[in-house]
C-alpha cells in the first residue's frame, strides 16, 4: 500500500489534472457529475497522502534524510538536464497533506456556496487544475518543473480570480494578481537561469549540497551569490503577497469565497513559502540574503496588520491578515527555521481555511454584503459559524491551546534566538533581528486585535441591516467548518515544547539537526499577554464599547487615514504607472513609430521610390530595351576588355582563343 | 612605324573584311535602334544580316584550316533564314498596320500594360 | 595594291550608302540606298572569291527582299513621303553607343593574332557548296525548305487572318 503510493506519488497531481481535462472536455454541462469527479479525484489524492504522510511519520526521519526520488530525464544536453518526477521527504508530503485535504474540504464546501452558479463545472474544473498545479509544484524535484507549475499557480489564480469574469472588478483584479506575479516570476525565472549557469544543475538536492561550498562548484562570490539569491526572492514575494507585491491579494478577493480559502490556505500564496522553504540552504549560506528575507517578512507582517485594523469588508481584512501571516512565515525563514515556517504553513492552512469559509458563509447569509458595519448579532443567527470563527480568531490571535498560538510561539523563538536578546545569536545580524523580534511582536498584538475588531463587529451586538435575514449555512459547508475548526484546535499540539525524536512537528519537518525545543515561558506569556490585551482592547471598543473608536481616529486622523487607504500604495503604483510607466511608453510608443517604424517604412519608400524611378525605364518600346540590352553589351566589353588579360572581350563576342 | 602601318593598311585581310562587316552591323544596329518606322527597322535587320554572312566567308577564306566551303554554305542558309524573316516580319508589320494604322514603332508600346 | 584600291571603294559604297539608308529621311529613298549596300556586300564577296554566293547575294538581298521591303512601303506609306522616315528620341544615344561598338570591334579585331591558314582560295565555288549542301548538310538544307515553307505559310496567315466563323 504504501509502496503503491510512493512509486504512484505522481498520481497525486495527475489525479485532479485528469479531472480538470475531462471536465472541460466532456462533462462540462453536467454540473453534478463535474463536481463529484472533481471531488472523487482530490479525495483519492488525499488517501494517498495519507498513506504516504502515515509510513513517513513512521518511518521518523528516515525520508528527511534520504528523499525518494523517482525521475525520467525528461531532456539534456551536455550541462543541462531536466528531469521530471517526484521528490518524496517528509516536507512535500506534510505539503501534500496539507494541500489535499484543504482542497477537498473547500470543494465540498463549494457544493453549498456556489449552488445554482451556472458556470459551476467550470469552477470545479479550474480548482481541479489549482490543486494539480500546487501538487506538482510540491514535489517537483528540481526548480525548473517547480516553475513551470508555478506558473500554472499563477494561470489557475487568474482564471478563479476572474470566475466572475462579468464583473469588471473581478477581471480587473485577476489581471492585477496575474501582472503582479508575473513581475517577481521574472526575477524567479532568471535567479533560476542564474543558478543553473552557476551551478549547471536546477537539482534541489544537488543544489542543497553544492550551495554551501559554493566557492568549490563555482566561481562566485558571496555578494554575486546573495544578488541571485535576492532576484531568485521576487518571485516568493510577489507569489506570497510581500510587500512591494503584496497588492494584488486583497483584490484578489473578488473571486468566490472558496476560491479566496484555497488561494490563501493551501495553494497560490503557500507556494512562494515553501519555494524559499525547498531552497533555504541557499539562504542560510548566506547571512544577508538571509536577513533580507527577514527583514521583508517581519515588515509585511506589521505593515499587513496596520492596514488590517482599519479595513471594513470580512474579506480584506482577511486578506490583509494572510499577508500578516506569510510576512510571519517569511521571518521565520529569514530565521533559518525551516520548522517554524512551515509549522506555521500549516496551523495556516487550517484556521485561515476556517475564517474564510466562514465569511463565506456569512457572506451567503448576508446576500453578499460586504461591508461589516452592516453585520451585527450574527452569534444567534448562526450559532455553528460563530463558535468555528471564533476558533479560527483565537487560533490566529495565537491563545492557547489553539494551533496559531504554537506556530506563532515557535517563530517568536527563533527570532528571538536569533536577536541579540537571547545572549546567544550566532548570525552576524542579532540587532537587526532583535528589531525585527520588536515588530513581530507588535504584530502579535495588532493580530489579535483586528481579528476580534471584525469578530465582534460581525457576530455582536444588533444586525445594523435591516434588509436581510440571516440564516446558517447548509450542512455540506458547516460540516467542513467543523472539520477545519477542529484541526485548527489540535493541529498545533505536534509544536508541543519538549516533544523529542519521532513525536515533534519540528523532528519530522526540519533542515540540519534536530534539537527539542525548550519552552521559553518568558516569550509564551509575553505572547499571550500581547494577543490577551489585544483581544480585551477589541473587546472594549467593539463588545462593550467602553470607548468609541472615533475618538481614536479623531485623535489621530492622519494616521487613520493612512492605513484604511492601504498607505496608499495603490494610488502610489498607479501614480508610477500613469506618471512614468505610460511616458516611458509613450517615448517607446514615439520611437517606435518615427524611428523603427521610419526605417521600415523607409525600406517601403525606397522600394516604392526606386518603382517609381524604374518604372520609367519600362516603356514598353522595343527600342528603348534593345538600347538598354546593347549598353549592357557595350559596359561588359569594356569591363571585360580593362580587367581581362587574354582579350576576353573576344570571348563574349564569339569565343575564337 | 608609318611604313608597317601602310604596310597593313594596303595589304587587305581578314581584319579589313571584320572591320568593314562589324562596322555594317553597327550600323544596321543603328537603324534598329533609332529609326521610327518599322520598315526602315527591318532594313537595319537585313544590313545586320548581311554583315554577318560577310564575317562567315572571310573567315572561311582566311582562317578555315581545310579546304571546305563550311562558311558559304552557313552563308546561304543564313541568306535563306534572312528571306523568310523578311518575309514574316513583313506581314507583321501589315498585319499591326491595319490594326493601328502606324508604322511608327513607338506606337507598338504593348509591352508595357 | 589593286585589291587595297578595291576594297576601299567598296567600302566606302557598302558603308556610306548603309550609313545614308539610315540618315535619310525618306523610306523609299533609304530603301534604294539599302539595295546600293546590298550590291557592295556582294562585290565584298568577289573579293573574297565568293562568286557564287555573291550570286546569291544580288538575287535574294539584292532582288527579293529588296522587292520584299518595296512593297511594305507601298502599303504602309501615307503622306508626305520626305517626312516618312525620322529618327526617334533614340538617336543620340544610339549614335554613341554605336560609335563606341565600332571602335571596341575595331581594336579587338586589331589586337587580336588571327590562325591564317595558307590554303589558296577555289576557283570556283557552286559546285563545291552544292556538293556540301546535298551531302554533309543535307539535314540542314532539308530544314531550311521547311522553313521557308512554314515562313511562307505563316506570313501568309499574319496577313490574311484567320477566319472567326469557319
Amino acid at each position: 500500500m504504501f509502496d503503491f503510493a510512493l512509486n504512484n506519488a505522481w498520481l497525486i497531481p495527475l489525479l485532479p489534472a485528469l479531472a480538470f481535462g475531462i471536465i472541460t472536455l466532456f462533462t462540462k454541462k453536467m454540473i453534478k457529475l463535474s463536481a463529484s469527479i472533481s471531488i472523487g479525484a482530490i479525495l483519492i489524492s488525499f488517501v494517498l497522502s495519507v498513506i504516504l504522510g502515515i509510513e513517513l511519520i513512521g518511518q521518523g526521519d528516515t525520508f528527511l534524510e534520504h528523499p525518494y526520488k523517482a525521475v525520467v530525464t525528461w531532456f539534456s544536453m551536455p550541462g543541462l538536464s531536466i528531469e521530471v518526477g517526484t521528490l518524496i521527504d517528509n516536507i512535500s508530503v506534510m505539503m501534500l497533506l496539507v494541500v489535499t485535504f484543504i482542497t477537498s474540504l473547500v470543494q465540498i464546501y463549494s457544493l453549498g456556496y456556489m449552488r445554482g452558479d451556472p458556470g459551476l463545472a467550470r469552477f470545479f474544473a479550474y480548482v481541479s487544475l489549482f490543486a494539480a498545479s500546487m501538487l506538482g509544484l510540491v514535489i517537483a524535484p528540481n526548480l525548473l518543473i517547480m516553475f513551470v507549475f508555478w506558473e500554472l499557480v499563477g494561470l489557475c489564480s487568474y482564471l478563479l480570480i476572474g470566475f466572475w469574469y462579468g464583473k469588471i472588478s473581478a477581471s480587473a483584479a485577476a489581471k492585477k494578481a496575474f501582472i503582479t506575479c508575473r513581475a517577481g516570476d521574472f526575477g524567479l525565472l532568471l535567479g533560476i537561469i542564474l543558478l543553473q549557469i552557476n551551478f549547471g544543475t536546477l537539482d534541489l538536492q544537488q543544489l542543497s549540497v553544492m550551495i554551501p561550498n559554493f566557492t568549490q562548484y563555482t566561481g562566485l562570490t558571496a555578494v554575486g551569490l546573495t544578488v541571485i539569491a535576492i532576484i531568485l526572492f521576487l518571485g516568493p514575494m510577489a507569489k506570497s503577497g510581500q510587500f512591494p507585491f503584496h497588492v494584488w491579494l486583497p483584490d484578489a478577493m473578488e473571486g468566490p469565497t472558496p476560491v479566496s480559502a484555497l488561494i490563501h490556505a493551501a495553494t497560490m500564496v503557500v507556494a512562494g513559502v515553501y519555494l524559499v522553504g525547498r531552497i533555504l540552504t541557499l539562504f542560510i549560506t548566506l547571512p544577508s540574503a538571509l536577513l533580507f528575507v527577514a527583514i521583508i517578512g517581519a515588515f509585511t507582517a506589521l505593515f499587513a496588520a496596520t492596514i488590517a485594523i482599519t479595513q471594513t469588508e470580512m474579506k480584506k481584512i482577511l486578506a490583509y491578515s494572510t499577508i500578516s501571516q506569510l510576512g510571519y512565515m517569511m521571518l521565520a525563514l529569514g530565521a533559518a527555521s525551516l520548522t517554524a515556517s512551515m509549522f506555521h504553513l500549516m496551523t495556516h492552512a487550517f484556521f485561515k481555511a476556517l475564517l474564510f469559509l466562514g465569511a463565506g458563509c456569512v457572506l451567503h447569509a448576508m446576500h453578499n454584503e460586504a461591508s461589516i458595519w452592516k453585520y451585527g448579532g450574527l452569534r444567534k443567527y448562526m450559532p455553528v459559524t460563530y463558535w468555528t470563527f471564533l476558533i479560527g480568531c483565537l487560533a490566529i490571535a495565537g491563545i492557547f491551546p489553539f494551533a496559531g498560538f504554537f506556530s506563532k510561539d515557535l517563530i517568536m523563538e527563533v527570532t528571538f534566538a536569533a536577536s541579540s536578546l537571547s545572549g546567544h545569536a550566532h548570525g552576524p545580524f542579532p540587532v537587526a533581528y532583535t528589531v525585527l523580534f520588536l515588530m513581530a511582536a507588535l504584530t502579535a498584538f495588532l493580530t489579535a486585535f483586528y481579528m476580534f475588531r471584525m469578530f465582534f463587529i460581525c457576530f455582536h451586538g444588533e444586525l445594523r441591516s435591516k434588509e436581510v435575514q440571516p440564516h446558517e449555512a447548509p450542512k455540506v459547508m458547516t460540516v467542513p467548518l467543523i472539520i477545519l475548526g477542529i484541526f485548527s484546535i489540535i493541529s498545533g499540539w505536534v509544536g508541543w515544547p519538549g516533544l523529542g525524536e519521532g513525536q515533534a512537528f519540528g523532528y519530522f519537518v526540519r533542515l540540519g539537526e534536530f534539537q527539542v525545543m525548550e519552552a521559553n515561558w518568558l516569550l509564551i506569556i509575553l505572547s499571550t499577554l500581547l494577543a490577551l490585551f489585544g483581544i480585551g482592547l477589541a473587546a472594549l471598543f467593539y463588545w462593550k464599547k467602553s470607548f468609541s473608536p472615533q475618538a481614536v481616529i479623531e485623535r489621530v486622523p492622519f494616521l487613520y487615514k493612512l492605513s484604511y487607504n492601504k498607505y496608499y500604495i495603490d494610488e502610489f503604483y498607479l501614480w508610477i504607472i500613469h506618471n512614468i510607466i505610460d511616458k516611458c511608453g509613450w517615448l517607446l510608443w514615439k520611437f517606435d513609430i518615427y524611428v523603427i517604424d521610419g526605417i521600415v517604412n523607409g525600406f517601403g519608400k525606397m522600394a516604392q521610390w526606386g518603382g517609381a524611378v524604374m518604372r520609367k525605364v519600362q516603356t514598353g518600346q522595343l527600342q528603348h530595351y534593345a538600347l538598354i540590352f546593347f549598353m549592357g553589351i557595350v559596359l561588359m566589353l569594356l569591363l571585360l576588355s580593362f580587367t581581362g588579360v587574354h582579350s576576353p572581350a573576344i570571348g563574349l563576342m564569339g569565343g575564337a582563343k | 612605324m608609318i611604313d608597317i602601318f601602310m604596310d597593313k593598311f594596303l595589304t587587305i585581310g581578314l581584319e579589313h573584311f571584320l572591320i568593314l562587316s562589324g562596322t555594317l552591323f553597327f550600323i544596321g544596329l543603328f537603324a534598329v535602334l533609332a529609326k521610327k518606322n518599322v520598315i526602315a527597322v527591318l532594313m537595319g535587320i537585313e544590313i545586320m544580316f548581311t554583315s554577318v554572312n560577310i564575317n562567315l566567308i572571310a573567315f572561311n577564306r582566311y582562317t578555315a584550316a581545310e579546304a571546305l566551303l563550311t562558311g558559304h554554305v552557313f552563308a546561304i542558309f543564313v541568306i535563306a533564314l534572312a528571306a523568310a524573316e523578311v518575309a514574316v516580319g513583313l506581314a507583321l508589320i501589315i498585319s499591326i498596320y491595319r490594326q493601328r494604322t502606324s508604322t511608327d514603332v513607338q506606337d507598338f508600346d504593348w509591352l508595357k500594360w | 595594291m589593286t585589291m587595297a584600291v578595291m576594297f576601299y571603294i567598296i567600302a566606302f559604297v557598302t558603308l556610306g550608302s548603309a550609313l545614308m539608308m539610315v540618315i535619310s529621311k525618306n523610306i523609299f529613298h533609304s530603301a534604294l540606298l539599302m539595295l546600293i549596300s546590298f550590291i557592295g556586300v556582294a562585290a565584298v564577296y568577289i573579293l573574297l572569291h565568293a562568286d557564287f554566293l555573291a550570286a546569291v547575294q544580288v538575287l535574294v538581298y539584292a532582288g527579293a527582299i529588296t522587292v520584299f521591303i518595296v512593297f511594305g512601303i507601298m502599303f504602309t506609306m501615307k503622306g508626305e513621303p520626305r517626312k516618312t522616315n525620322p529618327f526617334s528620341q533614340n538617336a543620340i544615344p544610339a549614335a554613341v553607343l554605336i560609335l563606341l561598338f565600332i571602335v571596341i570591334n575595331a581594336v579587338t579585331v586589331i589586337k587580336t593574332v588571327w590562325p591564317f591558314s595558307n590554303i589558296a582560295p577555289p576557283e570556283t565555288t557552286a559546285k563545291a557548296i552544292g556538293d556540301l549542301m546535298l551531302t554533309k548538310y543535307v539535314v540542314g538544307f532539308e530544314v531550311t525548305a521547311v522553313l521557308l515553307l512554314t515562313a511562307m505559310v505563316g506570313a501568309i496567315v499574319i496577313v490574311k487572318g484567320v477566319k472567326k466563323s469557319s
